[in-house]
């Protein structure tokens, strides 16, 4: 079986959003990256696959040079070899992305053939597009499945199950396919050492695709302005549970 | 949030360790209206404190700083925070196993006990997931552990707190600090602002940006050190405590593995240097961590997995054992590993207790808090004192530069000589080229590069063939030569001519001048105009502050000479003693003079003959100092000798000190003139005449009497430590300070050995040698000595041994060497009535 | 002229889409509306003009076959621009439309206004972030933020219009072939009326027992931080945050939770936060509404004593 996750670098963010000074991105100096945590369970699954079906996994992103450390941290985690489409540091829209991986899943299929499945995360945690994954579906002309917290192969169709109405929808579709899944859909490993030190030596293709215009054009960001609410302090240790109460009372809960 | 008070006897900025520990002693010691402030909140503020692998290894080269470590220990104990797991340092290499046995070397001479050197299986035994394939042996420590020092700084600040005496004001940041003709005045914080009579910074990584709000310099950079946290190891498995396996450093890879509960922390200093600037430490809302953990570089930790894996198969192979965590850490470095301790020499009133670990957190708040409170550590700080650096070694880039340096030499083998790479020929003296070009071999000091020997004296090896020792041990010929020995035996001949540029020189004057050179100094300062006083400087408690050369120049002008070293701490000291109506003024010449030693038989001869003055010794008698001329050169004459041969000190200034060197060199060619090294003037001169060196036998633990250094009388005039000198006076020794001479140099192979200095002096049985108050004995310096044909041994010894002619031993190298004492207080063993210097 | 995708539930339209239709009101008129199955009454609104698309096979939720129906009516309106709610369904269904009608979309605005270009605010990291866009396309395709803008009630005369789509089979093959209800005693996390949560400060899984306690007394819903999930104290199902679950209670009670981005991601919502943690300036202070600063581990078994007390 073969299988692709789809990645995004994406900082770790800490207790406060501080923009560059461009306006046109977080400031990142003090922050660490990660796989957005939709696509850690997308590696992690991936990974199980390969280990219970035997075949290959495969990390794709999109990004700048240094998300070479997010690919790494997929293949420590247990994919074979990564594909890394490498852009300038510029974010590039969601039809865009979609547009060069859907090159990139062509030439890689040709070459090594088809996916049977292929995931993505549900949404970015930046950007939060929650498209890029249909829009490679929809090209490829494969049913895709969106927010999924349990995926289960069955012969040759996959078993997804989505959170709806306090409890699971669930779709059964023919592979190929394309699942875009959600944090809690397993719970990932931690990359053990030999696993990081295989990371190094795993293959990882490089190429760098031209980024087609964008139609959704970012012109600036902004920190939303808080709430501006200052917390009443009921009191301080067990003797303000009264006031709490007092509180809860008044607007209705207790 | 909280109120600060309007004014406080000390305000305290930083609540890690340090800060916990400097507030609750000073309280302790009887300080009240302490004010302890941090930006961040409690029980971890943020800082280095929060992250640290906490665990206290207690042996170190330094004695400095195991002392401040062995009582940080005994302070967490006290508080019960400390879990004792054991600790073994493993070689995988020969040298490594010397190097271990080095350690063992000063865990002896420190009083470090119980110590071991045990085997690869004995290493197995104690740490069953070690493949002990790829060691050769280990160092073994049964009294390191680990320490809780978040809880150490809560328990620290809630003693201080519930006497009253202090005050704990978190989430409020310093923004400014006032200071007012040169002394510090008011914090300004986020939360208002508090007069203070003194501040103490103990930011950590922070430090250098605090102090800066003061126009102080703390010097340190943040750097990083690498962690991870590789579990659940199934080994592991219903652990009861935090650590129940000793702590392994692999110190060949600079590396170290400790339990962590259920899982296994690894730690490096071994990936390239990453150094930081206070700057760029995120506030705490911007960091995704803490603001001192910084996002882990992968790549820096490649090899050291490999490393790990090789050392700890079992557990770092598992494939089910995962990496939960891995940080940059971030720490503070200095440009020569030691903290930066002390009021800052460029406010008063400003404290600093910064680049300080946690296995050294505690004892040096108490070492801190004592010096502020009473004047003085009971642990002598001189290596860590805030004034010792000269100003090119406050520099941020000589900073960075000497902390890239050292930092993976963390776990490394250091020879007691080695020298660094970066940052060289800062200071040159005026002849330096010509020096270059007679081969010479720079060592640094204060900045200036000193010739230790030159090339250009191999033949004189000829010369002296057999009374010129060789040695055959790699160790012992690293950063030495033989050429050393030569020089020294051509001066003892003929003459001598020594670069001195290193020197501090400063001047006192002024009507107050006499008094408040008095007051710092042991002897008579109230002397003629033209004499040269050598003095012990000492501290409050009668040890030796430093020790150093005043000439008087006039009635009102004093001109203070000390060595490089200890140059900005005593000159700070000077400083501070200076009347404070003004009257006296201290001006710094250190980089306006430069100085040359002429010493020998010959000297005379040849400064004759390059002088129309009188310098016979009728006409220049020893101790004596006044200006003569060298051609057209005006030069400061000072007859005195740290060789133990008749000669000068010529001082002149910086610009004519060239030609000076060139006419020297002109006319000391017919009388065989040499040019020497510091390695004779340091060493081989030096212990010869069993003259006694700051850092080396001069501390603040040994007094004047036990150096063998007192007068027939004391001045009459009042000085720092009086009181203490005249009980000292009274009292027996509990050691004395004496010249041993190396009966057998033998080692088991065969091959001879030599000692560098700081080995334990033992009984010929080899048990241990210690004072009546506790101190051990150990050789405070080592060296060759030509002209007696022995090497050289200084220690101070109980009265017991002290006693002319007791055999004894060394250890060094793993192996005992027999050793006699050769003298018992200062008696030089070269010309023991000094006809020489006289002549 | 606009089109809105309105999600409803047994004839009622969902909060989210009646948001909708208040900022596509502010965008333009006239307003058409498409549900899909039963009808809705839209006539409070602002909705000209429901089409009801009634199919065969449309019995469950198939999200080609709803992309198709608002593509088809879409071209047959010549809507000018095409919205529907930033719900998991609404942005599936958006996503499927752009990808057939290769149009851009724009997910989780909280604001637009007609171009050409048109320009917009969407939300970022959950809502942590805005972004300012410009949206270039002839028709646009806007999803809204859930809970971001007050819905606006409009009279309208509103016809409504039965919609026959023509799906092709390949647009079925997606489809909810089953609904498994997982429905345990509790009280669903996204409906609670209130949610008491845990956060590190909790500091093990045993220690949610006073969690769980006042929980039980309140009738609300368990939660916690990413922070504990990844710790493994408690299922990723009672996670609130940007990847766990977004909530909207009267009231949420956040204990030992210090407020990172992430999490605040998924509880702004909430009408009222109390925010219960030993650091009176963690960043969770300055979204609460009420505090009390302290340890936890006292100050939660006190209040669920004074509820007892009071019963």
């Amino acid at each position: 079986m073969r299988v692709l996750v789809c990645v995004k670098r994406v900082p770790f963010t800490g207790g406060k959003m501080v923009l560059a000074p461009d306006s046109m991105a977080l400031e990142t100096r003090h922050l660490g990256f990660t796989i957005s945590p939709h696509e850690e369970c997308g590696v992690e699954a991936a990974v199980r696959l390969v280990e219970v079906n035997t075949g290959e996994s495969v990390v794709l992103t999109l990004g700048p040079p240094e998300a070479i450390e997010q690919l790494r941290d997929a293949m420590a985690l247990g994919i074979d070899r990564a594909i890394h489409l490498q852009t300038e540091s510029a974010e590039w829209d969601p039809e865009a992305t979609a547009a060069a991986i859907v090159d990139a899943i062509g030439a890689d299929e040709a070459a090594s053939g088809p996916f049977d499945l292929i995931f993505f995360g549900n949404e970015s945690a930046d950007s939060g597009g929650y498209q890029v994954g249909l829009l490679v579906a929809r090209a490829l002309g494969r049913p895709a499945v969106t927010g999924l917290k349990g995926v289960k192969v069955e012969g040759g169709s996959v078993r997804c199950e989505q959170e709806a109405d306090g409890g699971r929808d669930v779709y059964v579709v023919p592979m190929p396919a394309v699942l875009t899944v959600k944090e809690g859909l397993n719970l990932p490993r931690y990359p053990s050492v030999p696993g990081r030190m295989r990371a190094g030596r795993k293959p990882v293709a490089t190429s760098a695709p031209t980024q087609a215009p964008a139609r959704l054009e970012m012109v600036r960001l902004v920190v939303p302005p808080g709430q501006g609410r200052r917390a009443e302090v009921l009191g301080s240790g067990a003797s303000a549970a009264p006031a709490v109460v007092e509180m809860m009372r008044k607007i209705g809960v207790a | 949030m909280s109120n600060l008070p309007a004014h406080a006897r000390a305000v305290v900025i930083g609540c890690g360790i340090v800060g916990n520990s400097v507030a609750y002693h000073l309280c302790r010691l009887g300080w009240r209206d302490v004010v302890l402030l941090d930006k961040g909140p409690l029980p971890n503020p943020g800082g280095s404190t929060g992250h640290a692998s906490n665990f206290i290894y207690l042996v170190d080269h330094s004695k400095e700083m195991t002392a401040l470590t062995v009582e940080s220990v005994n302070q967490y104990k006290e508080m019960g925070v400390f879990t004792q797991s054991g600790g073994i340092e493993v070689a995988r290499t020969k040298e490594r196993m010397h190097e271990l046995t080095r350690r063992m070397s000063s865990a002896a001479s420190w009083g470090i006990e119980p110590v071991s050197l045990i085997t690869p299986a004995k290493v197995k035994d104690l740490v069953p997931f070690i493949d002990e394939s790829i060691i050769l042996g280990g160092f073994y420590t049964p009294g390191v552990g680990v320490v809780d020092s978040l809880r150490a700084g809560t328990i620290m600040r809630e003693r201080a707190e519930a006497s009253g005496a202090l005050q704990v004001v978190a989430k409020t940041e310093v923004v400014a600090i006032d200071v007012e003709r040169g002394r510090v005045r008011c914090v300004r914080t986020t939360a208002g602002e508090i007069e203070a009579d003194t501040v103490v910074i103990t930011c950590g990584v922070w430090s250098p940006r605090v102090a800066r709000m003061a126009g102080a310099r703390i010097p340190l950079t943040p750097a990083v050190h690498q962690m991870i946290d590789v579990g659940p190891v199934p080994r592991f498995a219903g652990a009861k405590g935090d650590i129940e396996v000793p702590i392994v450093r692999d110190m060949d890879t600079n590396m170290y593995e400790r339990q962590a509960g259920g899982d296994l922390e690894i730690g490096s200093y071994a990936h390239r240097p990453i150094l930081y600037d206070p700057e760029d430490i995120p506030p705490i809302e911007r960091a995704a961590l803490s603001p001192t953990e910084f996002p882990f570089t992968q790549p820096d930790f490649e090899v050291q997995m490999q490393h790990a894996l090789e050392l700890m198969p079992e557990i770092v192979g598992d494939e089910k054992v995962g990496v939960k965590y891995a940080i940059n850490g971030i720490l503070s470095l200095t440009s020569d590993g030691m903290p930066v301790l002390g009021e800052s020499p460029d406010v008063r009133g400003l404290w600093s207790a910064a680049a300080v670990w946690v296995k050294e957190g505690p004892g040096t708040g108490k070492a801190l808090a004592e010096w502020m409170v009473h004047g003085e550590s009971e642990i002598d700080l001189h290596s860590s004192d805030i004034a010792r650096f000269h100003e090119h070694q406050r520099t941020r880039a000589h900073v960075r530069a000497r902390a890239a340096e050292g930092f993976n030499k963390t776990y490394g083998i250091v020879h007691p000589s080695e020298q660094w790479a970066s940052n060289r020929n800062v200071r040159l003296a005026p002849f330096h080229d010509r020096e270059r070009e007679l081969g010479a071999t720079f060592f640094e000091a204060a900045g200036w590069e000193r010739p230790m020997w030159y090339e250009s004296n191999g033949p004189l090896l000829d010369e002296f063939g057999d009374r010129v020792t060789r040695r055959t041990a790699e160790w012992e010929s690293r950063w030495w030569s033989p050429i050393i020995n030569a020089e020294h035996l051509a001066m003892r001949e003929r003459a001598g001519l020594f670069d001195l540029s290193a020197f501090t020189i400063f001047d006192i004057q002024g009507p107050g001048a006499l008094g408040a050179v008095q007051e710092v100094t042991l002897r008579q300062m109230d002397v003629p105009a033209g004499r040269n006083v050598y003095t012990p400087v000492l501290s409050h408690n009668g040890g030796f502050k430093s020790d150093l050369t005043v000439m008087r120049l006039g009635d009102e002008h004093f001109r203070v000479v000390t060595g490089g070293a200890a140059g900005m701490s005593d000159k700070k000291w000077f400083a501070d003693h200076l009347p404070a109506d003004g009257s006296a003024q201290l001006f710094d010449l250190t980089t306006a003079m430069t100085t040359v030693g002429l010493w020998g038989p010959r000297a005379r001869d040849i400064l004759m003959s390059a002088t129309s003055d009188d310098v016979s010794d009728e006409g220049f008698k020893f101790g004596a100092c006044r200006t003569i001329d060298i051609g057209t050169v005006r030069v400061l004459a000072s007859r005195i000798s740290y060789v133990g041969d008749l000669g000068w000190e010529l001082y002149v200034s910086i610009d004519q000190g060239l030609k000076l060197w060139d006419m020297l060199w002109e006319a000391g060619r017919p009388f065989g003139l040499a040019a020497c090294g510091i390695g004779v003037y340091g060493t081989t001169g030096r212990l010869e005449k069993c003259y006694r060196a700051h850092g080396n036998e001069l501390e603040t633990e040994y007094n004047v009497v036990e150096a063998g250094m007192q007068a027939p009388r004391v001045k009459a005039e009042d000085f720092v430590g009086k009181e203490a000198h005249l009980r000292h006076r009274e009292e027996e020794p509990a050691a004395v300070l004496c010249t041993l001479t190396v009966d057998d140099h033998k080692s088991k192979s065969g091959e001879k050995r030599y000692m560098l200095g700081r080995e334990p002096v033992l009984t010929r049985n080899g048990a241990a040698i210690t004072d009546r108050h506790g101190r051990r004995s150990y050789v405070t310096s080592a060296g060759a000595g030509p002209s007696v044909g022995k090497h050289i041994l200084m220690s101070y010894l109980p009265p017991e041994q002290a006693v002319l002619g007791t055999k004894l031993a060394v250890q060094y190298m793993g192996e005992r060497y027999p050793v006699t004492v050769a003298v018992v207080g200062s008696t030089p063993l070269f010309d023991p009535e000094n006809t020489r210097i006289r002549s | 002229m606009l089109l809105v995708l309105v999600e409803q539930t047994g004839g009622v339209a969902s909060d989210p889409s009646l948001q909708t239709l208040t900022l596509a009101r502010s965008f333009g008129e006239p307003i058409h509306a498409l549900v899909i199955g039963s009808a809705v009454d839209l006539s409070h609104h602002g909705v000209a003009v429901t089409h009801v698309a009634v199919h065969d096979e449309l019995d469950s939720f198939a999200p080609d076959a709803w992309a198709a129906i608002l593509g088809q009516l879409a071209d047959r309106l010549g809507a000018g621009a095409v919205f529907a709610a930033g719900t998991d369904r609404g942005n599936d269904v958006m996503a499927r439309v752009a990808a057939r009608m290769r149009l851009p979309l724009a997910t989780n605005c909280i604001a637009v206004a007609p171009g050409p270009p048109v320009t917009l605010t969407r939300q970022r990291w959950g809502g942590s972030l805005l972004e300012e866009a410009r949206l270039h396309s002839a028709r646009a395709l806007i999803t809204v933020a859930p809970h971001s803008v007050p819905i606006e009630p409009a009279r309208a005369e509103t016809r409504v219009e039965r919609f026959t789509p023509q799906l092709k089979e390949q647009e079925l093959v997606v489809h909810v072939a089953e609904h498994v209800s997982t429905k345990g005693g509790g009280v669903s996390l996204a409906e609670a009326k209130v949610v008491v949560s845990g956060g590190r400060g909790v500091g093990s899984k045993e220690g949610f027992a006073i969690i769980e306690d006042l929980a039980g007394l309140l009738g609300a819903a368990v939660g916690c931080s990413r922070v504990v999930t990844s710790a493994g104290w408690r299922p990723h199902t009672d996670q609130v945050g940007q990847t766990g679950t977004k909530i909207a209670p009267e009231l949420y009670i956040a204990c030992g939770i210090s407020g990172a981005t992430q999490h605040m991601a998924g509880c702004k919502a909430a009408k009222r936060i109390l925010a219960i943690n030993s650091d009176a300036e963690a960043p969770i202070m300055l979204n609460a509404d009420y505090a009390v600063v302290g340890d936890l581990k006292e100050i939660v078994p006190a209040i669920s004593a004074e509820l007892r007390k009071r019963k």
